[in-house]
This record gives C-alpha cells, sequence and structure tokens, in this order.
C-alpha cells in the first residue's frame, strides 16, 4: 500500500513535536544549489552542499545519534533566513547554532568567523591572530576547509593573503558567489 | 553492524508495515496506527544493541499496537463474564514474549507474531525477510525447543 504524502507528513511532524529525533533535517533548494540543512535541539548543525544523503546521514548519526529524520519543523525557520540571505534581504542570521562537539580551537576560530562582517574579508592570517593564535593561519584555513555550518559561519569572508580567494569545500565558484551577492566583489 | 540512521529505516519499512496494518484495522484506522508504531519504533530506537531483525522488530511494535487498538475497544457486556473480565489482566502475548526471551531470534520472533499476535505465516515470513514456509518451520522449531526448556 503507498503511504499517502500527508501521512508521511504528519508522522515526520509528530516526530519532531515530541522531541523524539536526535537531528531533524530538510533538503533545501538554494541558487547554489540544493543545501542539506540539519539541527539538533541545541541547535543548527550542518549545512551541507551536494551532499550524499547516504554518507550525510551516517555521518550526522555518528556524531549526534541514530535517530536522524527528515522532518521540516526544526530548520524552518534556518530555511527562511537563508532564503532572505539569498535574496539579499538579509546581512546577519540569527540562529542558535550547536557546534559542542567540535574542539575547543575550531570553536575560538569559528568564534571570531561570525564576527567578520557581511560585505568584508580577512585573511587567513588575521583570523589567526584574532583567534589569539596570529602563526596558524595554516590551521586555520583546516578549520574553514571542515565548517560544518558554512554560509552562516561566514568561511567564504576568509581569503589569502594576496587577495586570492585560495579554497572552499563547497568550490570556488560558490565562494565568488557568495562574496559577489555581499558585494565584497565587483 | 549498528541500526542505521532511523530516515533509512522508516523509508525501509514504511510501506510493508502500513500495508500490514490496514489488512489488521483498515484505511482510516491503520495510518493511526502507523504513526504509533514508528513513534514507538523512534522512542525505543536508541537502545537497539545491533542491526539486525530490524523488520522482525518494527512488525512486532505494528502488531502489539494492533492488539492495544482491539483491546481498547470495550467488549459487549454478554461478551465477557464479570469475573473474567476483572482478572483478564496480563494478557497471552506479554507472557509468551517472556517465555520465548531465550530463542533464537528468528525463532522467537516467528514464535511471539504467530502465538502471540497471531500473524499467519505469509506475514510472519515477510517481517522475518523469508517467506511463508521458513516462517513455519521457524516458528514449530521455536515451540519444539521452548517444550524441551520448559519445566
Amino acid at each position: 500500500m503507498k503511504i499517502s504524502a500527508a501521512l508521511d507528513r504528519r508522522f515526520r511532524k509528530a516526530a519532531a513535536a515530541e522531541g523524539l529525533l536526535d537531528v531533524a533535517y530538510e533538503l533545501h533548494d538554494s541558487p547554489l544549489g540544493t543545501l542539506l540543512v540539519a539541527a539538533t535541539d541545541r541547535g543548527l548543525c550542518r549545512i551541507a552542499y551536494d551532499a550524499d544523503p547516504e554518507q550525510e546521514l551516517e555521518s550526522l548519526a555518528r556524531a549526534f545519534g541514530l535517530r536522524v529524520l527528515r522532518s521540516g519543523l526544526p530548520v524552518d525557520d534556518a530555511r527562511r533566513q537563508l532564503d532572505e540571505y539569498f535574496e539579499g534581504r538579509r546581512e546577519t542570521f540569527d540562529v542558535t547554532l550547536d557546534v559542542h562537539l567540535l574542539a575547543a580551537f575550531n570553536q575560538r576560530v569559528l568564534d571570531e568567523l561570525a564576527r567578520v562582517p557581511f560585505g568584508e574579508v580577512v585573511t587567513y592570517g588575521e583570523l589567526a591572530a584574532r583567534a589569539a593564535r596570529p602563526r596558524a593561519a595554516r590551521a586555520v584555513g583546516m578549520v574553514m576547509n571542515r565548517n560544518p555550518l558554512p554560509i552562516v559561519l561566514p568561511c567564504h569572508r576568509v581569503i589569502g593573503a594576496s587577495g586570492k580567494l585560495v579554497g572552499y569545500a563547497g568550490g570556488l565558484e560558490r565562494k565568488e558567489a557568495l562574496l559577489r551577492l555581499e558585494g565584497a566583489l565587483l | 553492524m549498528d541500526p542505521p540512521p532511523f530516515e533509512r529505516f522508516y523509508e525501509q519499512h514504511r510501506q510493508e508495515i502500513l500495508g500490514f496494518l490496514a489488512k489488521r484495522l483498515g484505511r482510516e484506522r491503520a495510518e493511526d496506527a502507523f504513526q504509533e508504531t514508528f513513534l514507538r519504533a523512534l522512542r525505543a530506537y536508541p537502545t537497539l544493541q545491533h542491526g539486525q531483525h530490524l523488520r522482525a522488530w518494527v512488525f512486532t511494535i505494528a502488531a502489539r499496537i494492533v492488539i492495544d487498538l482491539h483491546r481498547r475497544r470495550p467488549p459487549a457486556a454478554s461478551e465477557l463474564p464479570d469475573e473474567l473480565a476483572s482478572t483478564d489482566g496480563r494478557p497471552a502475548y506479554a507472557q509468551l514474549e517472556h517465555l520465548a526471551a531465550g530463542l533464537p531470534p528468528t525463532e522467537r520472533a516467528a514464535v511471539v507474531l504467530r502465538y502471540g499476535y497471531d500473524l499467519d505465516y505469509a506475514e510472519i515470513g515477510a517481517a522475518l525477510g523469508s517467506n511463508a514456509t521458513a516462517a513455519r518451520q521457524a516458528a514449530s522449531s521455536g515451540v519444539r525447543r521452548l517444550r524441551k526448556e520448559l519445566p
């Protein structure tokens, strides 16, 4: 018997409403392709480009618990804010983040990263200095590469000392698109 | 082998669980029972020790819900003598699940689903990922084993 879309939706909603999920996620269409947006009850925990669902669900389950289910409710607000950002109607995100599983150094660097304003860029070295590790530009690069929450934690605003964009886990084209959207690139 | 992320488990089993419930309860009541089945599965999911026999496991949950729903429907007064209605506290399937706890998983599921939940062998075969013949064999070897072990 074919399960109706309404019944499926009802169950997914009830699962989230009853607080039974370790992770709720939704696939979200954006100008940069489909994003997987996921949250725990502590906050937004992942945004992934080009997510291979199988792999991404396994990885979320390993990190946060097996009860990973596609359910819109817990990530609706973040998705709305992403839409507004891409439409040029939002410069800062007002969402709680769950980064508690990250190493202390990564958290400190991402904390500093979150303070880099819309439309501005910093170099890897500057960000390292702001996180009180001025010689750790390379380590900061690694933290950016593994940023679990791109766009919201704006690792696209971190560039090389020469002014080159250098790298982006989601691909350089996306980094460029985001900087262009923010007016940081002409 | 760990259980898969719940999304995978749900996608794998939702169709046949709904089919099973619809057959037992009719389409309308099946929808509520469907939601309850997977909510119960979600609650218990973190306690699973491994990812084996998940199909039999979720069928057992669905079968239990079917029985709960049948029990909840108030029996006609003429159906039960008064003294029975008040002492009938422990249903047969709960007793059976307890007795069968020591059996190998497939035999245990077959015995509980057949004699505790009154599923037919085709349904049990579907739940176990095999067929009616294999289900019948598992149930009867489970029963033989129980006879041997029981005092």
